[in-house]
Parts: C-alpha cells; sequence; structure tokens
C-alpha cells in the first residue's frame, strides 16, 4: 500500500522530467536517423520555460478550462496506474481527458483546429479498441485488473501468454506518442493541410501545460510497455526498462521511415492489427483456459 | 535562461520566386541543420517567435502578413530574407508591389542576396535571437510598451 502512494506520488514528480528526456532522446535520434546534429537532449525543457514566457493569447476562455481538464485527467489516469489500480479506469480516464482535447480543439473557429480535433475522434477510434482489449487480455493472463498484481504476479511475464496484445500495443503506440502517421491531430511536421491541428490555437502557457499533459501520458504508455515484461523478479523491471527503450526507438524509427503514411493507412493498419493479433491471442487465451 | 535557446519559426513567402524559400528550406536540411540551435520551422503563427518573410508585399498578401504577425504571442522579431523582402527587389517599380516587408510590419533584421544563402539567413536568424532576448526584457517591464 505505501509503496503504490510513493510510485504514484514519484509519476505526479518525476514523470514530466522522465517524459520531457524521452522527447529530447527522442529529437535528437530523428536528426541522427536524417543524418543531422540535432538539438540538445535538454531542448524540450527548454522550449517549455520559452512557452510559459510568452504571451497568452487564446479566442475562448472555454479552451483554457478544457486543456485544464485533459492535464488533470491525463496525471489522473497515469497515478492510477502507477500506484496500482484498475487498468481500465485508467483507459477510460485517459479516453476523458482526450474528450477533453477534443472539445478545447472545437471551441475555436479555427478551421485546422477543427481539423485536428476531427483526426483526434478518428485516431481514438483506431486505438481504442486495442487499448480496451488490452485491459481484457491482462485479466485472461493474469486474472486481476490491478496493475499492482499484473505488475508483480508469480511465473513467467505477461508477454508470454500475450505477445498479440503486444504487437497490438506497438502499433496504436505510434498514434499514441503521436509519431505516426504524418498527418496526425497534432501534426509535428510543418507546411501541411493540418498546419497544427488540435494545437493550432494553443500559444504560449497553453501550449505549455499540453506539452507537460503529453509528457504525463508519454510516461504512462511507456509504463504500460512496462508491465508486459514485469513479474516478481527484481531483474524484470531492468528488462521491463530496456523493452521501453527498445520499442521507443522502434517508434522513433517508423517515424522516419513511414513518412507517407496518411490516416487512412492508420485506421486499416490499427484495426487489421487489433483484429488479428490480439484477436487471435484473445482465442487462443480463451481455449487455454 | 534565455528566451532564444527555443526559437520557432513561421515562414510566409509574400510573393516571392520561390528561390529565398527553397534556401529557407534547405537551411534545415542536413547540411545546415538548422534544429541544432533548437529552431524549429513550426508554421503556425500562435506558437512562433521569429517570422522569416520572404517576397515583396502586394495588396492582396499586405493584410494577410499583417495578420500572421498579430496572431503571433509577443516577444516576437521579424527577420526579411532576400533583397526584394528587404526592399522590394527588382519587382520594387511593379505596379502591383508596394515594396518590402517594412512597409507593412516592422522589420527586425533584413538578409539581402538574390537568393539569400542559408549561411546568411541562419546569420540573420541567430542575430534576431539577441533582438528577441532584448524584447523580452522589455515585455516583461511592460508587457504593453514592451514590442
Amino acid at each position: 500500500m505505501m509503496l503504490s502512494v510513493m510510485v504514484g506520488l514519484g509519476y505526479i514528480l518525476f514523470a514530466p522530467l522522465i517524459g520531457g528526456l524521452l522527447e529530447g532522446m527522442g529529437r535528437v535520434l530523428t536528426a541522427r536517423m536524417q543524418g543531422r546534429k540535432g538539438p540538445s537532449v535538454l531542448q524540450p525543457f527548454w522550449d517549455l520555460q520559452k512557452l510559459l514566457r510568452k504571451e497568452l493569447v487564446t479566442v475562448s476562455r472555454m479552451q483554457l478550462i478544457m486543456i485544464g481538464s485533459y492535464t488533470l485527467f491525463v496525471i489522473l489516469s497515469g497515478t492510477l496506474f502507477f500506484s496500482g489500480n484498475d487498468i481500465m479506469m485508467c483507459f477510460f480516464s485517459l479516453t476523458t481527458a482526450d474528450m477533453f482535447l477534443v472539445v478545447a480543439a472545437s471551441c475555436t473557429g479555427s478551421p485546422f483546429s477543427t481539423m485536428g480535433a476531427n483526426r483526434e475522434l478518428i485516431q481514438m477510434a483506431s486505438y481504442e479498441p486495442m487499448l480496451l482489449l488490452t485491459g481484457v487480455g491482462f485479466y485472461l493472463a493474469d486474472g486481476t485488473f490491478r496493475v499492482s498484481t499484473i505488475g508483480t504476479h508469480e511465473g513467467l511475464p505477461a508477454i508470454v501468454m500475450l505477445p498479440g496484445f503486444f504487437i497490438g500495443v506497438v502499433v496504436i503506440l505510434a498514434i499514441k506518442l503521436r509519431k505516426s502517421p504524418f498527418d496526425i491531430s497534432t501534426s509535428h511536421h510543418a507546411h501541411q493541410e493540418m498546419v497544427k491541428g488540435t494545437t493550432t490555437e494553443l500559444s504560449g502557457p497553453t501550449l505549455a501545460c499540453y506539452t507537460i499533459a503529453d509528457w504525463y501520458e508519454q510516461v504512462m504508455l511507456m509504463g504500460i510497455v512496462g508491465i508486459f515484461f514485469a513479474n516478481n523478479r527484481w531483474w524484470s523491471v531492468v528488462v521491463a526498462l530496456v523493452c521501453i527503450v527498445l520499442v521507443y526507438f522502434f517508434e522513433v524509427l517508423v517515424d522516419n521511415t513511414c513518412a507517407r503514411v496518411k490516416w487512412q493507412v492508420m485506421f486499416k493498419v490499427a484495426w487489421g492489427v487489433t483484429l488479428v493479433a490480439a484477436g487471435t491471442n484473445l482465442l487462443l487465451l480463451q481455449m487455454i483456459r | 535562461m534565455k528566451l532564444s535557446r527555443s526559437p520557432w519559426l513561421i515562414h510566409y513567402d509574400c510573393s516571392s520566386c520561390n528561390g529565398c524559400d527553397i534556401e529557407v528550406l534547405a537551411a534545415t536540411m542536413p547540411r545546415y541543420d538548422l534544429e541544432r540551435f533548437g529552431i524549429i520551422n513550426s508554421g503556425d503563427p500562435m506558437h512562433a517567435d521569429i517570422l522569416l518573410t520572404t517576397g515583396g508585399c502586394n495588396s492582396q498578401n499586405a493584410p494577410v502578413l499583417k495578420q500572421i504577425y498579430d496572431q503571433m504571442p509577443d516577444p516576437k522579431v521579424v527577420v526579411a530574407v532576400g533583397t526584394c523582402a528587404c526592399t522590394g527587389g527588382i519587382f520594387k517599380s511593379c505596379y502591383n508591389i508596394q515594396g518590402g516587408t517594412d512597409t507593412v510590419i516592422p522589420v527586425d533584421v533584413y538578409v539581402t542576396g538574390c537568393a539569400a544563402r542559408p549561411q546568411s539567413i541562419i546569420d540573420g536568424v541567430v542575430q534576431a535571437l539577441a533582438i528577441l532576448d532584448k524584447k523580452y526584457e522589455a515585455y516583461t517591464e511592460d508587457p504593453k510598451e514592451g514590442i
């Protein structure tokens, strides 16, 4: 119990730090893959301090409330996850957070922001089934929805029973980490029809708030990758950390090698993998039980 | 910590022949790699700190340029890239050209050249960063007067 509270508090305090470093490493890695030197690993923190000091320009007060709620719900879902609570609760809370982001983007008149909100909804339709199935998979493998029990169960790590689910999670992580497709709702590449999608109308401190929420979310998603490899042995944590780094590297590689993937392909691939990989795994698990 | 450690750009092509635009894009490519200074070509005025303009202004794009400038949160700087953006260049005497960028919005740094070389564009942006820091100091003292 005490440990759960400590880990939950640790997440609240240190997740932005880890998330920022993860993003910094991702940017350096991307630059190296493209034959560039790239920025410093600490660049995301410099970006954040700048955003916090810039002027706040907003067309709607509603947007500020919605971005604040988005951040709060992302932190809530991560805290629920790292303090070992119900994994489905974490996913539902994360979905609620995303809904706040969609409303924040739609409450401005900007066509780019509205288009970003629509794209965000399509993304949710793509990855949500896989996310929910992952919870079901963990239940079938370990007999519980509680993250604390899933992460410290006896016997082989969950990946042995859930390889199809793991493949599905890796595929949807490209969307959740906002790496691929290139026309994703927040669009990290300039000069395309989305401009900056959901974040087009965010400026200065509001964008900083969104960035912090994004870092919290990234750490939580990496935690989900981690519990596939964790069991009651201490060294499983080391294995989980190594696998998290490898998965993150893979997502950056996908971002750089699949530069022309559009949202239509994203939708088909996400649903295809969910049905084939996770669906087959689910059927096999049911048969074993 | 300085504001200029994280400069984000927006590039607006007023009525350029595309020569300078290609050089601006060349500056972000592996050979010159603008991102090593933390510079991102964001494409969104609400996110940008530096406005790069190319080409001379005409009556159609002047209001667009003004709007982009107005949408940028303070503090902000403007870099006019290429002879046309500085003065109107060879198009200056055309009936539809008003002149350089400074006929519409205040310009902080002028980068000359036809087309401007990527090295001089990067040099201009780096000079603009020093101005950005000064503007931030003025902005913190008085948010209304510091622009």
